[in-house]
Parts: C-alpha cells; sequence; structure tokens
C-alpha cells in the first residue's frame, strides 16, 4: 500500500506511451503516422484518414485556458482533502484540447484565453499526472 | 419511408417516487411495468417487445416474471438519460417492420438508496476514455464535467446563474403541484443562489435528484392504439442525436451544443410541425443548464439566446413554452427521462396533475452520456 486513494488510470498498449511521457515529464501526444494530424485523447484510429499507423510528438505543453469547473463537493473520497480544486480544460498550441487540475491560478485571474503551460506532479511511485500552471 | 405515426404510446405507469427504500431496483421496475400494462388495457403476455433501461432488469426478468410466451424482440438503446427517448425510435422501427405490436420500455432504480452517480459513471464502458485521462485529475461526476459546458456558455454569451435559476424555480414549482414529485416546497431565484456550490458554476439547486421508482411506457403499432383503453398519443416524429466526441466533452470542438442538435431537425421533420405548433415540453434536466441548451439546440431560440428565453417564468404553465410541467428530474424524481414521456403522454390525454389547457401537440427530449440526444414529438389523437 502506498496510501494513494485517488482514481488510477489503466493505461493500454493504445495509451502507454502518454504516461510514459509523463513519467519523463514530456507532454506526448499521438500524431497520425500517414495524414500526420494529431488526435487526444489517444486512439487506435485516426479520424481522419483511418490510418492506424501512429507516431508520438512532444508537445509544447503550452495553450490557453478554454473553459473550467471549479470543484466543490469531492465525488469520489479520495478527493476530499484537495477541496475546492479547480479543473482546466485547455486548447493546446497543437490544436487538440486536455483537461488537468490547475496549480497556482487565483480563482479571480480565470478568464477564456488565460495562457498556461503543463507542469508534472508525480503522485506515486508509478503514475505522474499532468497539471497547469500560468504560463 | 418514415416512422411518422407508425406507432403511439398507450399506457404509461410510474411507482411512488422515493428518496429512501428497502425494495429492489427489479421489483420497482416490474411493478411501474405492470401499472403501464395495465393503463394500456393489456395483460402482460399482449407485451411481445421489450426495450429496458440498461444496467437494470433483463428481458429474461420480464419473461420470468410475466409469463410472456413468445417474446419477439429485446434491445437496449445504451445513451444513459438519452436512452428513454431514443428506445421510442427503436420501437417504432420494428413496430413498423411487422415484428412487434406493443413494446414495453421501462426503468427501475435506486438512485437514492444505492449506488450514486460518481461511482455508475467509473464503471460505465463508455467512458473508458475520461476514465483514463479525467477523472485521474478529479473530473469524475456529470456535473463537474458538464459545468465546463455552461461556464463556456456563460463567458461566451453572458449567461448568468440567476437565469439558470429560473428553470430551478419553475420546476420546483410544477412540482409542487403535482402528488408524485419528491420535492415540493417551492423555492426562489435567491434560495437557489444561496444553495452550496457543487461544481461551480452550478449551485446545489441546478443539480437534478437522486431517486427510487420504477417508470414504463408502452408503445403499440397505430393500427392497435386506436382500439385501446385509453386515448393514443400519437407519435408524429423521432430522432436520436450523438454529439461529436460522444464520451470526451474536452475535446467537442463547441461545448456549448449537444446531440440533440443533430436530432431535432430530423425529428421536426419528420412530425411535419414548426415550434409555434408545440404547446407543452418535457425537457430532459439533469441540470437546469442542459434545459437551456437544448432549447437552444432544438431552434425554440438561436445559440446563446437561452438566458434571455427563458427570463420572467417563460418555462411556466401560463409561459411561453410550459416546460417539465410535473417537475422534472430537478424535482419530481430522477427516472432518467421516463417520467418526461410519462408526462408529455398524460398533458396530451388531458390528465396531467399540472395541466396546460388544450395542450395538443408536445415534445420530450432525453440527453445523456455527456451529450447523447433525442426527442419525441407527440399529439393527442
Amino acid at each position: 500500500m502506498d496510501g494513494y486513494d485517488k482514481l488510477v488510470p489503466s493505461p493500454t498498449p493504445d495509451t502507454q506511451p502518454y504516461w510514459d511521457g509523463l513519467a519523463e515529464g514530456r507532454l506526448r501526444l499521438q500524431r497520425c503516422g500517414d495524414c500526420h494530424k494529431i488526435r487526444h485523447y489517444p486512439r487506435p484510429v485516426c479520424p481522419s484518414c483511418y490510418s492506424m499507423n501512429v507516431e508520438w510528438v512532444d508537445a509544447t505543453g503550452r495553450g490557453t485556458v478554454h473553459s473550467w469547473t471549479i470543484t466543490h463537493y469531492a465525488f469520489h473520497p479520495g478527493f476530499k482533502g484537495d477541496l475546492p480544486y479547480v479543473l482546466v480544460t485547455v486548447d493546446l498550441d497543437e490544436g487538440v484540447r486536455m483537461q488537468a487540475q490547475a496549480r497556482g491560478i487565483d480563482t479571480s485571474q480565470l478568464r477564456v484565453g488565460l495562457p498556461v503551460k503543463v507542469a508534472y506532479e508525480k503522485v506515486k511511485d508509478d503514475l505522474t499526472l499532468p497539471v497547469f500552471v500560468l504560463a | 419511408m418514415t416512422l411518422r405515426e407508425a406507432g403511439a404510446v398507450t399506457g404509461v405507469g410510474e411507482t411512488k417516487y422515493m428518496r429512501g427504500t428497502d425494495r429492489t431496483p427489479l421489483s420497482l421496475q416490474l411493478e411501474a411495468s405492470l401499472n403501464a400494462i395495465r393503463d394500456a388495457g393489456l395483460k402482460p403476455t399482449d407485451i411481445d417487445g421489450l426495450i429496458p433501461y440498461g444496467h437494470g432488469a433483463v428481458a429474461e426478468d420480464f419473461i420470468t416474471n410475466f409469463g410472456i410466451p413468445d417474446l419477439r424482440f429485446s434491445a437496449t438503446t445504451p445513451m444513459g438519460g438519452a436512452s428513454a427517448v431514443a428506445s421510442i425510435q427503436c420501437a417504432l422501427a420494428v413496430i413498423d417492420a411487422g415484428i412487434c405490436k406493443h413494446v414495453l420500455i421501462s426503468l427501475g432504480r435506486t438512485g437514492y438508496s444505492g449506488g450514486r452517480i460518481g461511482t455508475r459513471v467509473q464503471q460505465m464502458p463508455q467512458f473508458r476514455t475520461i476514465g483514463e485521462f479525467e477523472m485521474p485529475s478529479g473530473a469524475i461526476a456529470p456535473s463537474q464535467l458538464y459545468a465546463v459546458m455552461a461556464r463556456r456558455h456563460m463567458e461566451q454569451y453572458g449567461t448568468t446563474s440567476r437565469q439558470l435559476a429560473e428553470i430551478a424555480v419553475t420546476t420546483r414549482y410544477h412540482a409542487s403541484l403535482n402528488p408524485n414529485a419528491t420535492m415540493k416546497t417551492p423555492i426562489t431565484i435567491e434560495d437557489h443562489q444561496a444553495s452550496r456550490m457543487i461544481s461551480d458554476p452550478l449551485h446545489l439547486l441546478d443539480c437534478s435528484l437522486e431517486s427510487d421508482g420504477g417508470c414504463a411506457i408502452v408503445i403499440s403499432a397505430a393500427d392497435r392504439a386506436k382500439d385501446m383503453a385509453k386515448t393514443p398519443v400519437i407519435v408524429m416524429g423521432v430522432a436520436e442525436g450523438h454529439p461529436d466526441s460522444p464520451s470526451a466533452i474536452t475535446q467537442r470542438p463547441d461545448l456549448t451544443t449537444l446531440g440533440l442538435a443533430k436530432a431535432a431537425p430530423k425529428a421536426f421533420a419528420m412530425a411535419g410541425v414548426t415550434h409555434s405548433d408545440i404547446d407543452v415540453a418535457e425537457v430532459y434536466d439533469c441540470f437546469t443548464y442542459i434545459v437551456m441548451c437544448q432549447l437552444e439546440d432544438m431552434g425554440f431560440c438561436k445559440k446563446g439566446e437561452g438566458g434571455s428565453f427563458i427570463e420572467n417564468g417563460a418555462l411556466g404553465l401560463n409561459g411561453r413554452l410550459p416546460v417539465n410541467t410535473h417537475g422534472g428530474l430537478l424535482s419530481q424524481a430522477h427516472m432518467a427521462g421516463m417520467n418526461h414521456i410519462v408526462e408529455l403522454a398524460r398533458q396530451l390525454r388531458g390528465e396531467a396533475a399540472a395541466q396546460v389547457p388544450n395542450a395538443k401537440i408536445g415534445l420530450v427530449t432525453g440527453y445523456g452520456d455527456m451529450g447523447d440526444g433525442s426527442i419525441a414529438i407527440m399529439r393527442r389523437a
């Protein structure tokens, strides 16, 4: 037991490179091996050209806030100690979005278009999660 | 070829709705089903098609309990809160194909006494992706995932929490008129604003209930419906729609558009009616914001104008569009929108607790699983 009591991901062979990247402090995104379109979240097939050839590329980790929510009620007991926490939905510079908790961003600063960048939090031995901080 | 007027709602049934029970979901589902079958003037063995709500009773349960000798069709429509109305399309398709005459659509749940929504979502296969990429960050429950859509709408169009409160207040008033509603004490916009924040910008009173109960309807072929116990409520148009990026809201190109935006034009075209023909609308209301967004997606107003559309009691019994006249998921009970179909049928029969005078044509919507939509437009026979 490592005492971590929150929800954890169950990576698959299709998604493992993403999690391996976070552990190395890199935000890796899938890119189609044929038409080179970047997609997120990871999936086996390119929805643009149906290719199953996959490349992984390092993202800049930079983007802007698209929307957000502030969580005041814990829907899983593991998150009770974090309340209230901010979840930001971010337009990455690569043209896809991701959602993660914000760190060090005051709720009064939140606005559409706020520049942010990804940071990495190692929460347990085998799990690093992305978070967003002010860019 | 179209499903227009291929069938009708001929029976509706509910249990008493509760917040606390020691009964099983199966028992509640079967009781509501028997009530709907009786309301239609049928015997349980007349049912030849079954579309139970997912994660509950299965066809085998009905065969075992009702002694159905020759079930000809069973299916589920796994679209969360859009399932119930989507099941109407499925039922009409098998009726139109000549497979069935009487299809039972039913639900039983112990949402209050059993597993709560946060836990339920984690266990659903269609949320495998957000389970891996979003839930570990603490984005778990629908209120959190939908709050992001509401916030985007507010930032983009200036929609306010007080405007959303109008929906909670009007819906609660309607529940206060309904003997089978679980929350009947009227509330004000100030009560809404003072209710605790759950998933900002959604307050407690923006959120629907967790409820125990059962709810069911019978859809019958048009040629049978005219000779049954009650005035049939004829389905004029029906459709389902799935949004872009159906499971991960985060990746949806426009966070303020739902699957219903694709379904509604099809249903209105099939029905051959326009918005001004709609006398009453039962609109899926897991959250206040979702009601407003659906009104926009159906075209009752332009995208972004939902906030002003719903102001000043516009959704009340005497308003421009009476909505959720039974009290909805917000104040009657959370029966995943099956209770919205029951209420529309009662309105069009003229037997609702809070009756819209002379309601002739109405619609019901479903919404679920992060954005799936469904809609049925019906008329009094």
